[in-house]
């Protein structure tokens, strides 16, 4: 530990008391306390290790523990719970549409694959797949059967909303949400109790799948990082390295949100990448390593699981290598700006629409009542088109799919004419037909749709996220422009601009790639994304080719929207809710001096540090911590006492040692001071204390300070002036100091 | 401690399931080929369950709808891809959620509608009755207490059950209070 003394009657133990060194709920870590902990325990078994060979042993497994808990966090992570949830959610959402008579737990595809009669136009139709309409009523044609398969799809997307919310409403209200927000300011210092616990992580698997699968406009990306973080929190009990560190535990926890994006997306260097950009505060090299291990795992292991049929862990890899042209790249970037204008207006409602929830009686009362709205709104106007009926990944993968011959589908029903000159399946760019206009119309009310719907459903009472929803945005807009150019340039293949390289009869335009790119800058827009989203989306198509169009429309993107607006929406969510996180990605730019933020301020009588103190003084007060000073006319500093600490050590020793009362003074020092005459003997707990806690002048500018924050992830600093203690500025001072000079209200940061 | 231990053992014993039950189904794996309309020709679908060598136009397409001349070109069109699944995955998948979802809504209805009336019924209204207003305070160091009074619990089992799910209790409801009612998390 920092400095014990020799041991008198009255001190402590040995070893640390239980609950000593441990945090409460809502509270900031002692980052630089943990980090030596680990250390000196590191120590300590490394030279017992040449001792005997049993310690050696405990020093090579304690060694091997943190890979061996990696590969079970990917094991647990990508196996049980991301491939559940894939299979459960596709089954639940065609539950909706019909039933399966050679075994209820088939989906509409799986119902269908062995089956001879899916025909080349109607792909999916077979006898053993039942509407509900038909299974009602006996007829699958007509008005009838229309209105009855639209009364079945409201109900059963009323009836998952209803007990998806019931659900986390009942057993884990910490459920509800996207988690990476929480999860962000977990990972820079704070704990939140039972966040990732069991129950959180049985309810989170459970409701996602009921929540996607009424038809929600959500996704399930972010929920998946958090499930793997409860999966790696949980799987942290089992070794004691990790059980009773907060520093490594959130190591491991870095680790685990690199897993679920990767066993999301199928992209373990994008998840990696996501982890260390978005989510990480910390992100050692070790942790890399680690990650990258543990993603892999994660991502092989699902794969072995096989959700989809046919070994691709997402549902939307394509495949297609079609060149693109030099001149493409300004609808490209017009995409970007698309997607940058899209994110700051999303992110601007959303924090209207949650902040509304939050503080008028709406959000109060009824959140089982909201979800229930919503999903019926959705589903009534859902229903009627044909892209909003599909699920968010079903459409982006369709809109992804560049036509060919094989393909049936509206948005490629181009005039048939053409397919008497061409060899292979490969289409030339062709004028538009009547099926491809139905279409188009239709994905501009979609597009309206969703970019309405999304807004409201994320920050819901269920389990949300929003990749999917953004990703299909962006995809429809970056469709429909990839149609117009493709229209373009068939009926103005003489012009300057394409007569270079588009011939006609060739296929120069692909408007898959164009739906990939919109897609990439609305995602990057919305959450300011940058390498990972180019990893992630690259690692989703195999093309490397499509590198420079996807960082093209990725940096336009966040340039426009960083212009709009400053944060993304985690980083807006995270303010929204008045966590304590400390920003690390800005520089700190105002001029003022520690002694302008620092507690007590000027006009505020001065701070005494304590010499000694009594039970009823710490109980009288609320401050999380005391200063210890040598005595008190000279204020020189010695240490800093924690409160919690203080007080489990204070009722430790009046249960155990004799001779203790309440109204026993409490020393720090190293020798035993003179006992009052007539008062009970004195308890000395310098053990406890933190002998080297750190501090600045008063002079000090700001920029340091924070960055000092920043870099050691402090939770207090004191404040000296000619070596003299003056005060004492906390994480949460310099959070509302930073909130005023940017003319917010500081009293939203609530918690310290 | 033991809860996550029986949890990693749960987890274990499902995956070894998964993994005896998954073993190839003749039925599970086809040769799926799609060919496009020629001349007169409509489009048609195909399929197969041949294994992987197999997988081509000319074992699965039958019968060949053109005559021999055409057929290289009528297979030049075709795209044909082996696709496999483990259909009993998915239905242990499908069983087991379903089974945790019911067992989840039966214990909701439980806590909410049976519990309270069984409890009246027996004991009466004195010990049910938990103070529900004192747990919503800002207690600082209530754990602080728990922690070092653990060895006063009763060693009863039915005790201990029921002092962990009280406790339980209290914390959702406690989470339920920040999170519904204050508006202080997850907003």
């Amino acid at each position: 530990m920092n400095g014990r003394g020799p041991s008198k009657l009255v001190d402590p133990l040995e070893d640390p008391l239980p609950g000593v060194g441990t945090y409460e709920d809502f509270n900031t870590i002692d980052w630089v306390r943990e980090k030596s902990k680990d250390r000196d325990r590191h120590r300590e078994i490394t030279n017992k290790s040449r001792q005997s060979t049993v310690a050696l042993l405990h020093s090579i497994s304690d060694a091997f523990s943190g890979w061996l808990l990696m590969l079970l966090v990917g094991l647990m992570s990508g196996s049980a719970l991301a491939g559940g949830i894939d299979i459960a959610s596709n089954w639940l959402t065609d539950m909706k549409g019909g039933v399966c008579l050679n075994g209820f737990w088939f989906n509409h595809e799986h119902c269908c694959w062995t089956s001879n009669e899916t025909t080349f136009q109607e792909r999916d139709q077979c006898p053993q797949w039942k509407s509900w309409a038909e299974l009602i009523t006996g007829t699958s044609e007509g008005a009838f059967a229309y209105i009855m398969n639209y009364l079945m799809y409201i109900f059963w997307a009323l009836l998952f909303a209803f007990l998806a919310v019931t659900l986390v409403r009942a057993f884990a209200p910490y459920a509800c949400g996207s988690g990476i927000p929480e999860i962000k300011t977990i990972l820079s210092g704070f704990i939140i109790r039972g966040y990732l616990g069991k129950w959180t992580l049985i309810i989170k698997t459970i409701t996602l799948v009921l929540a996607v699968s009424s038809g929600l406009s959500l996704g399930k990306e972010g929920p998946l990082v958090h499930v793997a973080c409860c999966c790696a929190n949980i799987l942290c009990h089992l070794f004691t390295k990790y059980r009773k560190n907060e520093v490594k535990r959130r190591e491991v926890l870095s680790a685990a949100a690199a897993v679920g994006v990767s066993v999301a997306f199928g992209a373990p260097i994008g998840g990696v990448l996501f982890s260390l950009e978005e989510v990480s505060y910390y992100f050692p090299l070790k942790t890399l390593w680690r990650s990258f291990f543990a993603a892999l795992v994660a991502a092989f292991t699902l794969r072995s699981i096989n959700p989809f049929g046919n070994s691709r862990l997402v549902l939307f890899y394509v495949e297609f290598h079609a060149p693109w042209h030099l001149v493409e790249l300004a609808p490209f970037v017009l995409l970007g700006i698309f997607g940058g204008l899209w994110g700051a207006l999303f992110i601007k409602a959303n924090i209207a629409w949650c902040r509304r929830r939050k503080t008028t009686r709406l959000g109060h009362y009824y959140p089982v009542i909201e979800g229930m709205v919503v999903a019926a709104l959705t589903a009534v106007l859902a229903y009627p088109n044909s892209y909003t009926r599909m699920s968010g990944a079903e459409l982006i993968s369709e809109l992804f799919n560049d036509c060919s011959l094989l393909d049936s589908s509206q948005l490629c029903g181009y005039p048939a004419n053409m397919s008497k000159t061409s060899v292979g399946n490969s289409l030339a760019d062709r004028p538009a037909g009547e099926g491809l206009y139905t279409a188009l119309w239709q994905l501009s009310l979609a597009l309206f749709f969703k970019m309405l719907m999304t807004v409201i459903t994320f920050g819901m009472k269920v389990p949300s996220g929003l990749f999917i929803p953004s990703m299909a945005i962006g995809a429809i807009a970056g469709r429909l422009l990839g149609v117009g150019m493709e229209q373009l340039a068939y009926y103005n293949h003489e012009s300057f601009i394409f007569k270079g390289w588009c011939s006609p009869g060739a296929d120069c335009i692909t408007p898959g790639l164009y739906a990939m790119v919109g897609a990439a800058a609305c995602l990057g827009g919305v959450t300011r994304m940058t390498v990972s989203l180019v990893v992630i989306m690259f690692e989703l198509t195999g093309g490397l080719e499509y590198i420079v169009p996807l960082m093209a429309a990725t940096m336009t993107s966040k340039w426009v929207a960083d212009a709009l607006g400053r944060e993304g929406i985690y980083e807006a969510h995270i303010r929204l809710n008045g966590y304590p996180f400390l920003e690390h990605k800005e520089e700190f730019e105002h001029s003022s001096l520690a002694v302008d933020v620092m507690r007590p301020r000027r006009s505020d009588p001065a701070l005494a540090g304590l010499y000694c103190i009594s039970q009823a003084l710490v109980e009288s007060t609320r401050y999380s911590g005391f200063p210890v000073v040598v005595s008190q006319e000279s204020q020189r500093l010695v240490g800093f006492v924690l409160r919690r600490d203080l007080l489990i050590s204070i009722e430790n020793a009046l249960q155990r040692q004799e001779g203790v009362v309440s109204a026993s003074r409490v020393v720090f020092t190293e020798h035993t001071p003179s006992q009052a005459p007539d008062g009970p003997p004195p308890l000395r707990l310098r053990g406890i204390m933190d002998l080297s806690p750190f501090t600045v002048t008063d002079h000090t500018p700001m920029d340091i300070t924070v960055d000092i924050f920043r870099k050691l992830g402090l939770r207090q600093c004191l404040v000296t002036h000619n070596g003299r203690l003056l005060g004492i500025i906390t994480k949460k001072d310099i959070l509302k100091h930073m909130a005023q000079i940017a003319n917010r209200d500081p009293d939203s940061i609530l918690f310290n | 401690m033991k809860s996550v231990l029986f949890f990693e053992a749960f987890f274990l014993a499902c995956f070894v399931l998964l993994s005896q039950v998954a073993a190839k189904n003749s039925e599970d794996i086809r040769c799926k080929c799609i060919c496009p309309p020629y001349r007169e020709i409509e489009g048609q679908i195909y399929k197969q369950n041949v294994s992987l060598k197999d997988c081509n136009c000319l074992h699965v397409v039958d019968p060949m709808p053109v005559d021999g001349k055409d057929v290289e070109a009528y297979c030049l069109r075709c795209e044909c891809k082996y696709e496999e699944r483990s259909s009993g995955t998915i239905k242990v998948t499908i069983i087991m959620y379903l089974s945790i979802l019911g067992l989840l809504l039966l214990y909701m209805v439980y806590l909410t509608l049976l519990e309270p009336m069984l409890k009246r019924r027996l004991f009466g209204h004195s010990q049910l009755i938990q103070s529900d207003d004192d747990v919503g305070d800002q207690q600082p160091f209530a754990n602080a207490h728990n922690v070092l009074s653990r060895s006063h619990s009763r060693p009863n089992m039915l005790n201990k059950v029921e002092h962990a799910q009280q406790r339980w209790r209290r914390q959702v409801q406690e989470q339920r209070k920040s999170v519904f009612d204050r508006h202080v998390v997850l907003s």
